[in-house]
């Protein structure tokens, strides 16, 4: 089988002012750490909000079995990053981090943390929404789904585009 | 050259990864691009025809409209995104 989503990178932090996190993984992630590391950033961190998505069945549809997450690797890390720094001009953040498992997950499984620090609360909750709305739209990424009764690729959803136009 | 990658559905309709083409006149943009692929019959004929959505992005950046290529350009073509 074609394994070309095999792919694992970490950006370099960078700019210890603009801290940011992207990786793209096949492996699980641990939210508590993911969390901790965001909370000891700095000590002016005042809140963090955090986004994980998971695996689910579809309503309606044949039982899942496993989804196969592929992407366009350096441009998934590219968009992800121009997100970020969007994000960044719109509000008052301290970190944000990107993880988003690519391979092959089951149901329950967890696909995507977001994970964003500031000193309050607003400027988290709507950077961390903002960075998913747009990374449902913007980044490339793609789901098949296998289910008992065969495969298929996963269409995109209008209401995912209606939900990054809000912001613009 | 032009380094063509195909993504999701398409790369499994076309049966391939990605491509290098011979940059020329003839692939001076992404239209012609496409008008030569195009050429080549089905499947291509079919999926790049607008039979389905198909984004372009040139140097990874989704481009909306017409877009001068030059040598070395790296093309990728692939359906909406569904990641998240």
């Amino acid at each position: 089988m074609e394994m070309r989503w095999l792919f694992s990178r970490r950006l370099p932090e960078g700019d210890k002012s603009d801290p940011l996190m992207i990786v793209i993984q096949q492996q699980d992630f641990n939210t508590s750490e993911e969390i901790k590391r965001l909370q000891e950033m700095s000590s002016t961190v005042g809140a963090v909000a955090t986004f994980v998505g998971i695996v689910r069945d579809f309503e309606g549809q044949a039982p899942l079995c496993k989804l196969l997450l592929e992407h366009y690797p350096g441009m998934t890390e590219s968009r992800l990053e121009s997100i970020s720094v969007e994000a960044r001009k719109r509000w008052k953040l301290i970190d944000i981090s990107i993880i988003h498992r690519v391979g092959e997950l089951m149901i329950g499984d967890q696909i995507v943390f977001v994970g964003v620090a500031s000193e309050h609360r607003q400027d988290a909750f709507s950077a961390c929404q903002f960075v998913m709305d747009y990374l449902k739209t913007d980044v490339p990424i793609w789901k098949k789904a296998f289910t008992e009764e065969g495969e298929y690729w996963i269409d995109a959803k209008s209401s995912d585009g209606d939900a990054m136009d809000k912001w613009t | 050259m032009i380094y063509l990658h195909y993504f999701a559905k398409i790369r499994e309709a076309l049966g391939s990864q990605g491509e290098e083409i011979e940059f020329d006149e003839h692939c001076k943009d992404v239209e012609s691009l496409l008008k030569i692929l195009k050429s080549r019959g089905e499947p291509w004929t079919d999926l790049l025809g607008a039979s389905i959505p198909v984004l372009v992005a040139v140097n990874q950046v989704v481009i909306k409209n017409n877009q001068v290529l030059c040598d070395g350009d790296e093309v990728a073509f692939f359906p909406p995104v569904t990641g998240g």
